[in-house]
């Protein structure tokens, strides 16, 4: 069939049936077995865990290739990009809400649980405790020093915000058919994100060696670690989905009409880009 | 549920080319088994989401009623107190994440695209990876009975600190509700997306059915929600086993964070599964009273006000937890506030059920004592609203009363209504009626006869959750489990039901329409639906 007749057929296209999906039930069954398992110190548990991982990783190439190969095939006619759109924004959605659980726990912990064990009723239990922010709880009582914001933090933010420019310049390059400046941009975009991941490394590690900071560090550490890892383990996500875009960018995919995975991996990184906005006033600055 | 052969007829003829098809054309096309693990169809993929959910329904009703089983007397008889936890644990998680859940996602695959003159769900593959999650999940959630330690224990809800002293039955839980929260997503993005793109043209969102209505703002609600669970989960894992302190005092956290956290997603749950509960009972009343739905527009709204107001009340199941003064005001009034827009919808089945011709067939049957029992559970409920009232029942069995007389004789009642009514649309044969109506009437009398005591135990003071108990509740406590044991054989006889449907039993074979007053584009395709409906879509006036 021709590209041009199915694009506008009308048609909504429907799938073959597919065995990827299957291959994806049992990595994530693998991989829980592998957690479940290694975390609870059974021997066999961390060989599981890998092939977990490494099922996850076939599949990951073999669903999405079959997707690419559609994609280029012209099947996905204004329908299916239209709905792509959709699911995108409301993954997208989803993962506001994933983190929403944890600023709302930074949040509950801030303003309410370390008050409320400083209070005069908690006196009776731990007389010494101060509530004050940030706070390592009162039996724990860590010594640490939380992470200033104006070193590496604001050296990221700037690293971030630069980068949603240097994508925005990507993406009118490609809505203008230019693929050389497309390409040099989209490689700047990536170059900034792994930047950032390695200062974030940096930064880990002079927390850990020098600021007695830690993910068990009581509720300052918990909170900390686990904000900015998920949003570190979401950069690196947005950086594989722009280093595939890239690649396939080279190939010669995308047109000016043609480019939904673009403008997919594009919203995704604004996404990270606006998460890490919050962390850095509430988490660094506040 | 009908086992519909690839050759079966396509509604409209293809064109020269099947652009219906990733590649060339229909000739490879997995059999057996492997047509069910790899396929792409709404139909097979509702079927599977059907047949899984009542074998969840049997694993859970088995746990329920051996539950039932060591409370028909004081004492300890048949169940080691461990075991009795971890059965009410998975019991609960069992019947919402494993039963009901994937009931109405089953109904949505296979109607919506019926019903919006779509050709299949938006994203045809993720939809069987949707399905296909289940069982691991299933398997992690079951298997942990048999690992040291057993199943998680410290009840559905899953509250800290017992859920982070927990053996390694607790961490296959917390992948086991990843693994399903993965699903609920993808399935939600894939429900909203085709309703929202895949419409026949005309169709304009107020004219959607209103199964399709409900199903947007339940999809909605689950995008919303089932993430900040498992952020909640994640938090417990990083607890239990990273040292993290988010849920301990002793490092500034709160274990009270936790239900605040888990009721953020915990009280839109109700909703999610009520919804398209509502959105049934919505298609099937105007068919059986024969007069379209009364106040269709305030019924969309009500729909929606529910779940905006779903997100800002959680607090009303912590009310015996310290919470301000203030606090339990204003979750006491704000939980009160649901009862309006639920009432409107109560009042608009009445009202469409006003002077219509009404015929009682087992899917109006079991719409009847839904409305009926839903609505007394409602009403338990705006009783445990009242903060005052709450502290004294917290944590009794009236608690468990309310909820089952919404879980159950809402829910499940409503996808029985459901399966009755859309079952000729899906196997061609209608269900015998007289054995429908034996099940209907089996089911009512049973199920009140187990959780109308409940609600004399909870009020007398028996706590739930405890294997043993005073010898004052004895009486009420065995006509309960005689009730359990006589609702759990009701449903073998409905699997009885299912199997004679399907294989013809009744003689009668169902036309396009079975129901003369059924309205919607799901009734203009034969029965059964074939493998492949509206490729192009229909007219719709």
């Amino acid at each position: 069939m021709s590209a041009s007749t199915s694009a506008n057929s009308g048609k909504y296209f429907v799938p073959q049936p597919s065995h990827w999906p299957i291959v994806g039930s049992v990595a994530l069954l693998t991989l829980a077995t592998g957690a479940v398992t290694s975390l609870n110190e059974v021997s066999w548990g961390l060989p599981v865990l890998y092939a977990g991982f490494a099922i996850l990783i076939y599949m990951l190439f073999g669903w999405f290739g079959v997707v690419i190969k559609e994609s280029e095939g012209r099947l996905y006619g204004k329908n299916v990009d239209a709905s792509f759109r959709w699911s995108m924004s409301w993954f997208i959605f989803s993962e506001v809400m994933f983190f929403a659980a944890f600023f709302g726990a930074l949040g509950y912990a801030r303003m309410h649980s370390v008050p409320d064990l400083g209070s005069i009723d908690a006196k009776l239990l731990w007389p010494e405790f101060a509530a004050t922010w940030p706070s390592s709880g009162p039996y724990l009582k860590e010594v640490f020093s939380p992470m200033g914001a104006w070193g590496i933090p604001a050296i990221n933010t700037a690293l971030l915000l630069t980068s949603g420019v240097t994508l925005t310049i990507a993406h009118h390059a490609m809505l203008e058919n230019h693929r050389s400046k497309l390409i040099l941009w989209l490689a700047a975009t990536i170059i900034l994100g792994i930047t950032f991941l390695t200062l974030q490394v940096y930064e880990y590690v002079h927390a850990y060696s020098e600021l007695n900071l830690k993910l068990t560090t009581g509720i300052f550490g918990s909170t900390f670690f686990m904000l900015t890892g998920f949003h570190g383990f979401h950069v690196t996500i947005g950086a594989i989905m722009l280093t595939v875009i890239l690649f396939r960018s080279m190939r010669g995919h995308f047109d000016d009409k043609h480019h939904f995975a673009f403008e997919a991996a594009a919203w995704y990184w604004h996404f990270v880009d606006v998460v890490w906005l919050g962390l850095f006033v509430i988490v660094y600055m506040l | 549920m009908a086992s519909v052969p690839h050759g079966a007829p396509h509604t409209t003829p293809a064109h020269g080319d099947h652009t219906h098809d990733g590649h060339d054309d229909h000739h490879h096309l997995p059999t057996g088994l492997m047509r069910y693990v790899t396929t792409t169809n709404h139909k097979d993929i509702g079927s599977m989401y059907l047949w899984f959910s009542f074998a969840m329904f049997i694993s859970g009703g088995i746990m329920a009623l051996l539950i039932r089983a060591e409370l028909f007397q004081p004492g300890l008889q048949i169940l080691e107190p461990e075991r009795f936890n971890q059965l009410t644990t998975l019991h609960g998680i069992v019947m919402i994440f494993g039963a009901i859940m994937p009931a109405f996602v089953g109904f949505a695959n296979w109607m919506l695209p019926l019903q919006l003159g779509a050709p299949d769900m938006a994203f045809a593959r993720m939809n069987n990876w949707s399905f296909w999650l289940l069982p691991p999940a299933a398997i992690l959630l079951i298997g942990s009975f048999f690992v040291p330690g057993g199943a998680a224990a410290g009840g559905w809800t899953l509250y800290p600190p017992l859920s982070i002293q927990a053996g390694m039955g607790m961490d296959m839980m917390i992948f086991a509700v990843h693994i399903m929260g993965a699903s609920s997503i993808m399935g939600s993005i894939n429900i909203i997306t085709t309703i929202l793109n895949l419409r026949t043209p005309g169709m304009t969102m107020m004219r959607l059915p209103m199964f399709a209505w409900t199903w947007l703002i339940t999809a909605f609600l689950l995008i919303a929600s089932m993430p900040v669970l498992a952020g909640a989960v994640t938090m417990l894992l990083t607890d239990r086993h990273f040292g993290t302190t988010f849920f301990n005092a002793a490092g500034g956290g709160d274990p009270v964070m936790f239900q605040h956290i888990f009721w953020f997603f915990g009280h839109p749950e109700v909703y999610i599964i009520a919804l398209p509960a509502f959105g049934v009972i919505s298609q099937i009343i105007p068919a059986f009273s024969r007069k379209p739905l009364f106040g269709y527009a305030s019924m969309v709204y009500a729909t929606a006000s529910i779940a905006i107001l779903s997100f800002i009340v959680w607090a009303h199941h912590m009310y015996t937890t310290g919470l301000p003064m203030a606090g339990q005001i204003y979750f006491m009034y704000a939980t009160m506030l649901i009862a309006v827009p639920t009432a409107c919808k109560i009042f608009n089945w009445l009202a469409t059920m006003w002077r219509g011709s009404i015929t009682l067939e087992t899917p109006m049957l079991f719409c009847l004592g839904f409305l009926f029992l839903f609505t007394l559970g409602g009403f338990t409920g705006l009783v445990l609203a009242l903060t005052p009232v709450d502290i004294q029942l917290q944590d009794t069995y009236y608690v468990v009363a309310h909820f089952h007389y919404v879980m159950v004789a809402g829910a499940l009642f409503s996808a029985f209504a459901a399966v009755y009514y859309w079952s000729p649309k899906w196997t061609g044969w209608m269900y015998e009626e007289k054995l429908g109506k034996i099940h209907f009437w089996w089911s009512l009398i049973a199920f009140n006869v187990t959780f109308f005591p409940m609600h004399f135990l909870g009020l007398a003071g028996m706590p739930r959750r405890i294997p043993d108990y005073n010898m004052q509740f004895t009486e009420w406590n065995m006509v309960a489990s005689i009730g359990a044991f006589a609702f759990g054989t009701a449903q073998i006889f409905f699997l009885v039901i299912v199997f004679r449907t399907i294989a013809g039993k009744s003689g009668i074979r169902a036309p396009a329409k079975p129901w003369d007053g059924a309205e919607g584009l799901e009734w203009t395709v034969p029965s059964p639906a074939p493998y492949h409906t509206f490729e192009t879509p229909p007219a719709f006036k």
